[in-house]
């Protein structure tokens, strides 16, 4: 007999103190090899000012207790490989083995970036590879691989527009960015010298086109638009939006971050973006780590290629790569050395193993995988905006909070059928959002679970509400005190 | 494709809970002519036995054969095997940003250990859970600093890693900030008479690299004094931090920041590497990026937040301390895992095994004719050595051995023309060093055989003035 | 609730004045809508404020909000007790919450705040919303 909905149930969890507090004095857990030559100390080489004693606190561990301290730690975690991780916004989709090991193997986990070009062409040619695969699948002329992250991506993105405007003799003042739109945008453009104008969004959740044209002064260089936007919508007038932008004079950034809705299906410069990012971690899964490392492309019309960060990479008529450093408009670099290569082995491996027909597979059931959510739950959570989704849906606690209980409990009910929670914090101009991303990686059999779970989560809500604020039950910690943790902040162990 | 777990029948089925009947359908908000109508011309797709093989094939085109005496902010060295075993436990590597703390209780208590470990390390107070990188590590002390201080002039070591300082000026050049350098002095330490005459009431912050980009350790006490006396910040960056196991860091900065990449992490053609940024207590609230903070739980257990939170770009928006949006956690992950399999006596002997090794290569190459050790200030694992001849030529002979023999300091300093930056970790063997030298030996004598015959002499002269 | 010695301003800070003196805090309801308050930042004494300026910031876990000045005037005094027991806006908010005090520079502008009961009015007429 099934028994539905399924909870999670606890396992093992091994309590574990700070490795510090499992330190003792004598062990360690390298052997390191005999010395080749005499050795000789630190006091007697340095002097002994400059030279340390001991690092106080530092742990004192051996091998196997390293491994069972983080090995245990993990089991407190919960990641793609346990379960659904439906995180709106956030893309947490299967992040495949073989990448793993292509990207460890010697020679392209070893080679040095100061080494001869002539002697890592190897890396050169993945790193080469990668940027004319993001222009054929962003329609783009030219990629830059250097940014870190994303938000790195965008900042590079908006100082090109002003480097660009700049040069046709006034860089301006303003960029203009949705109420929808994730936090780095206001963030990278103000670091990159701009001010914010906010821009309110539509009954349907759009960019308005009255309120742009108004907004859309002399004194903007352009606008940044995420598409689908944050509440997994479309933007019906993007090529209308975008022409009105160019028309007086500014440039479009499109934030990628949702770019997974529209590989192989549109193509950004086709409707008219001039300047946009890929989150690798999201559209190319390469692993998300826990919070990094990402990596955050940036891609760009022909109009914006001279300002691209330097070096790029290039490729001669006789086959071989190279760096080009001669790149007198560009921004300049954002990072020491080429990016985050190791991530980029990754991504070029997912896209190698997809092709172009298996990325559009993707993309086709990560929408499909939404929609089905979406409906299947819109009679018990509303549907701010009800309209068809793309990737991701937003739904939210309107109807729950009538009853005292808010998505955050709600989320963390959800651990307690074995599932991640959803965003619940994100977009802003939803109050209490219940934002949802199945992604390609579920299976409608997962998503049935899910579903379950939801519904009678809502359930319990309405019979026991208290019930429900005092999730989850199976974790290894309850519910932890932010406030006292921001009050008094404790950020490191101490003897 | 492997990767996709809906069945066909599944998707006709979702579909027909839709009222689809087509997967175009649900695409059909968007418009008809802004529609990708072809084919994506892309590799593959590739099963997972071709995937690796073209991988292999580029992996060999590598310097996977030759020893290294590449540093100048990416250090070679050994990876215990458990680094990696952890890494690629799913429930880290596969997890995201610890938002939902009673799921992310590993990465949370990780990252703490982290932050304590670096900041025992630098002797500061507090660490965030890192940044990017090495490069805007610095960059972001730059701009905590212009917080801190409402100043708005940079004072930077010409000594500091040259890509950093390119950053740097990518991030402040909108902001109308002024960098000014300050150069090295004859020892290869920091000029302090230049940088006492580059001070003034409008410097924010002077930024030191330590070891320097030459490789030399900076002494901190008189630029301390002075940088605080107009008023101003010390930032110090550190990327080689292995060499804080055994340099004291300097007490006086305010913060101390840098890169980690040497704890474990690959050097992989420059990235993804581990930013860190240590600081004081007093200053935390201004501090950019992540900071995983203790607290307990509803019934008294301890436990780990993502903390002050306010500070970051998903709340302050356009006001926050940095758009950063992610830290490094995975490659911070790995620093952790290697700095408590090294601990405090592995960590010291390396760092010992590094600086005595550096240091017989160094008085090896000295007693080459011809060649020379110009900085005499005290050193890590890194130092310069004047090329006897033309350092490029010089770099080729090695690369003959399978030795990547440094970096040509030329490409960043004029004025170092045939000088090398030369980096030794316990990844190079007395053998190779020896080898090295024989190259160096030969080299120089080739030259003087050059140099004694008659048409060669002219030459040679030439050479030295250039 | 409200006392009603005191004057609101639109943005939920309160005034009470003494002769030539403001004492200016937070409302009982900005508290409730912050949730746990963490943190404050507040002025120097001698700063200037500006009527409908911002002079502060206060935080809770996961929002941060701006405080504006009801008047225009000099720092006089800080409430330091704040630094280290935020909390204090959440338990007692209209008293030993107190944020500044301000010499006014202008004692006619209190005259353009709302009074208890049209603050009352005023945040019942938002909640309906």
């Amino acid at each position: 007999m099934k028994e539905h909905p399924r909870h999670a149930r606890p396992h093992i969890t091994r309590d574990e103190n700070l490795i510090f507090e499992r330190s003792s004095p004598g062990k360690c857990g390298v052997d390191l090899p005999a010395p080749e030559v005499p050795a000789a100390s630190a006091a007697e080489l340095l002097g002994e000012d400059l030279s340390r004693q001991e690092i106080p606190g530092f742990p004192e561990v051996s091998e196997l207790e390293v491994i069972r301290h983080f090995t245990r730690l993990s089991t407190w975690n919960y990641g793609v490989d346990t379960g659904l991780y439906p995180l709106g916004s956030c893309t947490m989709k299967y992040n495949p083995r073989i990448n793993e090991v292509v990207a460890g193997l010697e020679g392209l986990a070893t080679d040095h970036p100061y080494a001869p070009a002539e002697l890592t062409q190897g890396c050169l040619k993945v790193l080469y590879d990668t940027t004319r695969c993001m222009a054929e699948i962003t329609g783009m002329d030219a990629v830059s691989l250097q940014p870190s992250a994303g938000a790195q991506g965008e900042l590079s993105g908006i100082l090109m527009i002003h480097a660009c405007m700049a040069d046709r003799g006034n860089p301006r003042k303003y960029v203009l960015i949705p109420d929808s739109a994730h936090g780095t945008n206001p963030a990278s453009v103000t670091t990159s010298g701009y001010q914010v104008k906010n821009l309110k969004s539509d009954a349907h959740g759009c960019v308005d086109l009255g309120e742009l044209e108004l907004a859309m002064t002399e004194d903007v260089a352009g606008l940044m638009l995420t598409i689908p936007n944050t509440l997994g919508i479309f933007e019906v007038h993007i090529r209308e939006i975008c022409e009105l932008v160019h028309r007086k004079g500014g440039l479009v950034y499109m934030d990628g971050a949702n770019m997974n809705a529209l590989v192989g299906v549109a193509r950004p410069a086709d409707f008219g973006a001039d300047v946009m990012h890929l989150n690798v971690h999201k559209t190319f899964s390469t692993p998300h780590g826990g919070g990094g490392p990402g990596a955050g492309p940036v891609a760009v019309r022909k109009v914006l290629e001279p300002y691209l960060p330097s070096p790029m990479v290039v490729k001669s008529p006789d086959g071989t790569y190279s760096l080009d450093y001669d790149r007198p408009k560009s921004i300049g670099r954002v990072r020491a050395f080429y990016g985050n290569f190791g991530v980029v082995v990754r991504t070029l491996a997912f896209i190698a193993a997809n092709g172009g027909e298996g990325l559009r597979q993707s993309t086709q059931d990560a929408v499909l995988n939404a929609n089905y959510v979406m409906r299947k739950l819109q009679d018990l959570y509303e549907l701010p905006y009800n309209e068809p989704c793309m990737h991701e849906c937003v739904l939210s606690d309107h109807r729950q909070a009538a009853r005292g209980v808010h998505t955050m409990d709600i989320a963390k009910r959800l651990i307690d059928y074995g599932f991640h929670p959803y965003t619940t914090a994100f977009p802003l101009i939803v109050p209490g959002a219940v934002m949802i991303e199945p992604t390609e990686s579920a299976s409608k059999e997962e998503l049935d679970e899910f579903i379950e779970a939801m519904r009678a989560v809502a359930e319990e809500v309405e019979e026991n509400p208290e019930f429900v604020l005092k999730a989850p039950y199976t974790t290894r910690v309850s519910r932890l005190d932010e406030a006292t943790a921001a009050r008094k902040p404790i950020l490191r162990w101490k003897e | 494709m492997r990767y996709l777990p809906n069945s066909p029948r599944d998707r006709e089925e979702m579909l027909r809970t839709l009222g689809h009947s087509s997967i175009e359908e649900l695409f059909a908000q968007i418009p008809e002519q802004i529609r990708f109508p072809g084919r994506l011309d892309l590799p593959g797709p590739l099963s997972e036995q071709e995937v690796l093989e073209s991988f292999k094939q580029a992996a060999g085109q590598s310097t996977r054969e030759y020893a290294s005496l590449l540093g100048a902010g990416a250090y070679l060295h050994f990876r215990p095997a458990a680094v990696d075993s952890l890494l690629s436990r799913g429930e880290f590597f596969t997890a995201y940003t610890p938002y939902q703390a009673e799921l992310a209780q590993g990465t949370l208590q990780a990252m703490f250990e982290f932050q304590t470990l670096i900041a025992q390390l630098t002797g500061m107070e507090v660490s965030n859970a890192s940044l990017y990188d090495g490069s805007t590590a610095t960059t972001e002390a730059v701009l905590m600093s212009l917080r801190l201080t409402r100043r708005n002039r940079v004072v930077v070591a010409k000594t500091l890693h040259p890509e950093y300082r390119e950053v740097m000026a990518t991030y402040l050049r909108q902001m109308g900030t002024e960098i000014a350098d300050v150069s090295y002095g004859a020892s290869g330490q920091l000029d302090i008479a230049a940088l006492e005459s580059a001070l003034s009431k409008e410097t924010a912050v002077v930024v030191v690299q330590s070891p320097n980009f030459l490789g030399t350790i900076e002494r901190f006490g008189v630029i301390a004094e002075l940088v605080h006396r107009s008023g101003a910040l010390l930032v110090v960056t550190v990327n080689e931090p292995l060499s804080l196991a055994v340099v004291n860091p300097p007490a006086d900065a305010d913060i101390i920041c840098g890169e980690a990449q040497s704890f474990g992490v690959p050097v992989a053609f420059g990235g993804p590497y581990v930013g860190f940024l240590a600081t004081r207590e007093k200053f935390v609230r201004q501090m950019p990026g992540r900071l995983v903070g203790q607290t307990v739980d509803t019934e008294g257990r301890r436990g780990f937040v993502l903390t002050l939170a306010t500070r970051e770009q998903h709340i302050r928006r356009e006001k926050a301390t940095s758009n950063i949006c992610t830290n490094q956690s995975l490659c911070a992950l790995a620093a952790t895992i290697y700095l408590c399999l090294l601990g405090k006596h592995g960590l010291k002997a390396l760092a010992e095994h590094n600086l005595t090794m550096a240091h017989y290569a160094a008085d090896q190459l000295a007693a080459v004719p011809g060649t020379s050790i110009p900085f005499a200030s005290p050193y890590f694992n890194e130092f310069v050595v004047k090329a006897p001849g033309r350092a490029d030529a010089l770099l080729s002979e090695l690369r003959q051995e399978s030795i990547l023999g440094g970096v040509n300091l030329e490409r960043f300093y004029p004025e170092l023309k045939d000088h090398l930056l030369v980096c030794v970790t316990e990844t190079v063997n007395k053998v190779t060093l020896d080898r090295m030298v024989e190259v160096y030996r030969d080299f120089s004598a080739q030259r003087q055989v050059k140099a004694a015959a008659p048409s060669g002499a002219s030459q040679a002269v030439g050479q030295e003035k250039a | 609730m409200y006392p009603e010695e005191f004057q609101y301003t639109k943005d939920h800070e309160w005034i009470r004045v003494d002769g030539e003196t403001g004492t200016i805090g937070i409302t009982d309801h900005a508290q409730k809508e912050l949730g746990d308050i963490v943190y404050v930042e507040l002025p120097k004494s001698g700063d200037a404020v500006t009527a409908a300026e911002t002079f502060g910031t206060v935080e809770s876990v996961k929002a941060v909000s701006e405080i504006y000045s009801p008047v225009t005037g000099e720092v006089t005094a800080v409430n330091g007790k704040l630094q280290d027991h935020p909390e204090l806006l959440n338990t007692d908010p209209h008293a030993a919450a107190w944020l500044i005090r301000v010499k006014l520079s202008d004692p006619g502008e209190v005259q353009k705040l709302m009074s208890a009961e049209e603050y009352e009015a005023y945040i019942q007429e938002a909640e309906s919303h």
